[in-house]
């Protein structure tokens, strides 16, 4: 039996490579009955991969993990289970067309006299929900039925119900409303009044502070720091989570000739997800928009492309106010827009080089352009992509070249505008100079870009300015070169900044 | 039962639709058809001068219900895992002529014939399982493969019917007890096991999961392969049980029985009339049951009125396409709920 403060968990030096890329470099983290401990770090810091280790789903390449003082060894996610450890992911785990208690009991169900006991699976449900204060939901209710809030509910009884004592959880709050997450804190403090030891991984700073006793912060993989929340400022977590030198050249930004007209403006644009947005782009300009993971960087680029409209303001292109309802309509106006999504949204990756990159060409200019052929190894060759030949399917490229080939799609029409949404994601060092140099030629060869990145030194790296976006509408602009801790603090809505 | 779980009952049965008013579970929808569609039937035959619900009428359409309802209760099962077969039809004929030509007119080799029937039956769903699993072929194609592969078979060694049955044997296909033929009662046997399969058991709550999300399955630790196999081969045993149903029915095995009658499209075609997601996940055989007596009503129907071949083909089209319409519709406003 452990007291509240015991350590149920203890990880110590985890190392974790993929394919030669170390991703985690000895980590630390205990976890204490009773207490939130909040894991935070930057995208692509390591807290998914921690996480899966301690839910036995990656196996560390060297480190210990020790339950209740105890080595273990999961090789499986079963074995983490019947560790009492839980994970509860950020997409929902439940089968919507069965009820609460057959989801909670899901691959364990009792069974009594050769039958499923519905009884004891129904009586069992509704003792968790009980403990946890959650009476009003019926765990016989088809799980479809209810809310998102209270789908929540039913993954942590489900988690609860393997005898969880340490239970993960990974942004629990991305899927839900502002009274949703109400409800989830009151709840995380059940939980850990009950002694449960809970490892809450979140970007959102008003909800670590809130809830967590102790933070640990990742960095590029590596452990920072573990302390009490409460001797922590967040300009002080900020810095603990992006203070770090620039490791990567990146091209000279536009000088003030560089600049030329307008290319793109959004004037108090707005839809369903963003609200009064309003700037402007010019031709030669890189502008970067930085926001966390939500915030509605991408719904602005998707909106600007047609692909969920704005339903509010204004949008100009090259001086002309223009209604872009569907990406058709941003092609012929010259919007270019690479997606975040690259294998789902910007490939076809079962067609070849040369049919992806003359893919915009064909379907939205007509006349004979998109039959013209001979600039096609021009193009291939101006954005260097390496692969055996032009009919080579795009999925047999690596990251790197697969992007290379997206940015030639664009090229092949010409764009006057190109929105970028996490260009260099997924794809190595190498190609990622290559894509930053190809972005900043464009640019200087009088192309607007908008970049999305969730790296922010890429972004800093790279923009002539930065947009930053917080709960769907511009926190502030800040200048070239700013650092991470204002950007950061812009996007956690920790500080406010002058709206442009 | 008590009062509680009858209520749950009702509650399975009409489901409040957040204020809106009620909504009918789709097994539920289905039976309401069936009833519409006597009374219509009823009208249309007595119009016609004849009684469509006198003894020999129910007792037509509960026949006609036999070896529709033993496919299509198996069909079920593996539709329900998100799977399907179409394999189904060649192996009720293959099936009739496995009991057929083992029993060979003796008495002794009945019990023999029919357990290698049944073998036969459930290695062909082993095979269609594990292609599917193993070898990861879509279903529509695995088991499109296996039936090309058994009317290959039957094509090379049978012309017409082969094998007897013994006497003794034809009183499966032709008896009753009371009023109700032993068919009948076979065939309710059969969904009666599969129901108690699908709604009591693990393997058929696996059943449910790995049809409705098979991810989800098997992250919660279920064994979703041993899941779809376990489905084929059941599915194939009730085909097989068919087929040796149709073997006592007809004296001997006969090679295209069950591709004459369709049983493949039509048992997936009851399925779901009977409310099942062609997705998986969702239906029951009591609402396959539902479909499969609309059918055979309609057929019957069909038969009293004397109506032409081709308008009864055009109305069975439509019946289906309309139902799943609906069905897909009710989920629509579901989820914008």
């Amino acid at each position: 039996m452990t007291v509240d403060g015991d350590v149920v968990v203890r990880l110590t030096g985890i190392t974790k490579s993929f394919l030669g890329v170390p991703v985690l470099r000895g980590v630390d983290l205990e976890l204490r009955a009773g207490e939130v401990h909040a894991l935070m770090g930057e995208n692509g810091a390591g807290k998914s991969t921690l996480l899966k280790v301690l839910a036995g789903v990656h196996r560390p390449d060297s480190g210990r993990i020790e339950v209740e003082g105890e080595p273990v060894v999961f090789a499986t996610p079963r074995d983490a289970q019947e560790a009492g450890i839980a994970i509860i992911h950020q997409e929902f785990n439940l089968l919507e067309h069965r009820t609460v208690a057959e989801n909670v009991h899901l691959g364990r169900e009792p069974v009594r006299r050769g039958q499923v006991d519905r009884r004891k699976m129904e009586a069992d449900t509704k003792s968790l929900l009980d403990w946890l204060g959650e009476e009003g939901i019926d765990p016989a209710e088809t799980v479809t039925r209810l809310s998102v809030a209270q789908k929540q509910v039913v993954e942590i009884v489900k988690a609860l119900s393997t005898d969880a004592r340490v239970l993960a959880m990974d942004e629990p709050t991305a899927a839900l409303a502002d009274h949703e997450v109400e409800l989830l804190y009151d709840l995380v403090d059940r939980l850990r009044a009950r002694g449960i030891a809970i490892l809450y991984v979140s970007h959102r700073m008003r909800e670590v502070f809130d809830l967590s006793k102790r933070i640990t912060v990742l960095k590029d993989g590596a452990f920072v720091t573990c302390a009490l929340t409460r001797e922590l400022t967040s300009d002080q977590l900020v810095r603990h989570m992006v203070g770090r030198s620039l490791d990567a050249l990146y091209p000279d930004r536009a000088s003030a000739d560089d600049l030329g007209d307008v290319r793109l403006a959004l004037r108090g644009a707005g839809n369903g997800r963003v609200r009064g947005i309003t700037f402007e782009v010019r031709a030669g300009e890189i502008v970067g928009i930085a926001g966390l993971q939500g915030s509605g960087r991408s719904a602005i680029a998707r909106a600007i492309w047609g692909v969920e409209p704005f339903t509010a303001g204004t949008v100009e292109v090259d001086g002309v106010e223009r209604r872009i309802t569907d990406p058709r309509a941003a092609v012929r106006l010259g919007i270019g827009y690479v997606t975040e999504d690259r294998k789902g949204e910007g490939l076809a990756l079962r067609q070849s080089i040369r049919d992806n990159a003359l893919l915009v060409r064909r379907a939205a200019l007509t006349g004979g352009a998109g039959r013209r052929k001979s600039d096609l190894g021009e193009l291939l060759k101006s954005v260097a992509v390496v692969a055996r030949g032009e009919h080579q399917e795009v999925r047999y490229l690596s990251g790197g070249n697969q992007q290379k080939v997206v940015l030639a799609k664009w090229l092949a029409v010409g764009p006057r505008v190109l929105v970028v949404d996490e260009p260099t994601r997924g794809i190595d060092v190498g190609a990622k100079q290559a894509v930053h140099r190809l972005l900043r030629d464009l640019a200087r060869n009088g192309v607007a870009i908008l970049m999305i990145s969730s790296e922010l030194p890429e972004l800093i790296g790279m923009s002539d300015r930065i947009l930053v976006v917080h709960e769907g509408a511009i926190a502030g602009e800040l200048p070239a070169g700013t650092g991470e801790e204002a950007v950061m603090g812009l996007a956690t809505g920790h500080t406010r900044g002058e709206v442009a | 039962m008590s009062v509680v779980q009858q209520k749950a009952k009702l509650a399975d049965i009409v489901r409040r639709d957040g204020g809106r008013g009620f909504s009918l579970t789709p097994t539920v929808t289905v039976y309401l058809a069936l009833l519409a569609l006597l009374v219509v039937g009823s009208i249309l035959v007595g119009l016609n001068g004849g009684v469509l619900l006198d003894q020999g009428g129910i007792l037509n359409i509960l026949t006609r219900s036999t070896v529709l309802g033993l496919v299509a209760v198996g069909q079920t099962i593996v539709i329900i895992t998100g799977s399907l077969d179409l394999s189904v039809a060649y192996l009720v004929g293959l099936c009739s002529l496995v009991a057929a030509e083992t029993m060979a007119g003796s008495d002794g080799m009945m019990v023999p014939g029919v357990l290698l029937a049944l073998g036969v039956a459930a290695v062909v769903g082993l095979v269609n399982g594990l292609v599917v699993t193993v070898l990861k072929v879509n279903a529509f194609i695995a088991t499109l493969g296996v039936a090309l592969i058994l009317r290959g078979y039957l094509e090379d060694n049978y012309t017409g019917p082969a094998g007897s049955v013994p006497r003794a044997f034809q009183h499966l296909g032709f008896d009753r007890i009371g009023p109700v033929p032993i068919g009948v009662l076979l065939m309710l046997l059969v969904a009666a096991a599969a129901w108690w399969f699908l709604k009591r058991t693990r393997a058929g709550y696996h059943t449910y999961a790995v049809g409705g999300d098979i991810d989800v399955a098997r992250l919660s630790g279920v064994r979703t392969g041993r899941t779809i196999v376990t489905a084929h081969v059941l599915c194939a045993v009730a085909a097989g049980l068919a087929g040796v149903f149709l073997a006592s029915r007809l004296g001997s095995g006969a090679p295209y029985v069950g591709t004459d009658a369709g049983y493949d499209l039509e048992s997936i075609a009851a399925v779901v009339l009977g409310g099942a997601a062609l997705a998986g996940g969702r239906g029951g055989v009591v609402g396959t049951i539902g479909g499969v007596l609309i059918l055979a009503t309609l057929d019957t129907i069909f038969d009293d009125l004397a109506v032409d071949p081709f308008f009864k083909d055009v109305v069975r089209g439509i019946v289906l396409i309309v139902a799943v319409a609906l069905y897909a519709r009710r989920k629509l406003t579901r989820r914008s709920a």
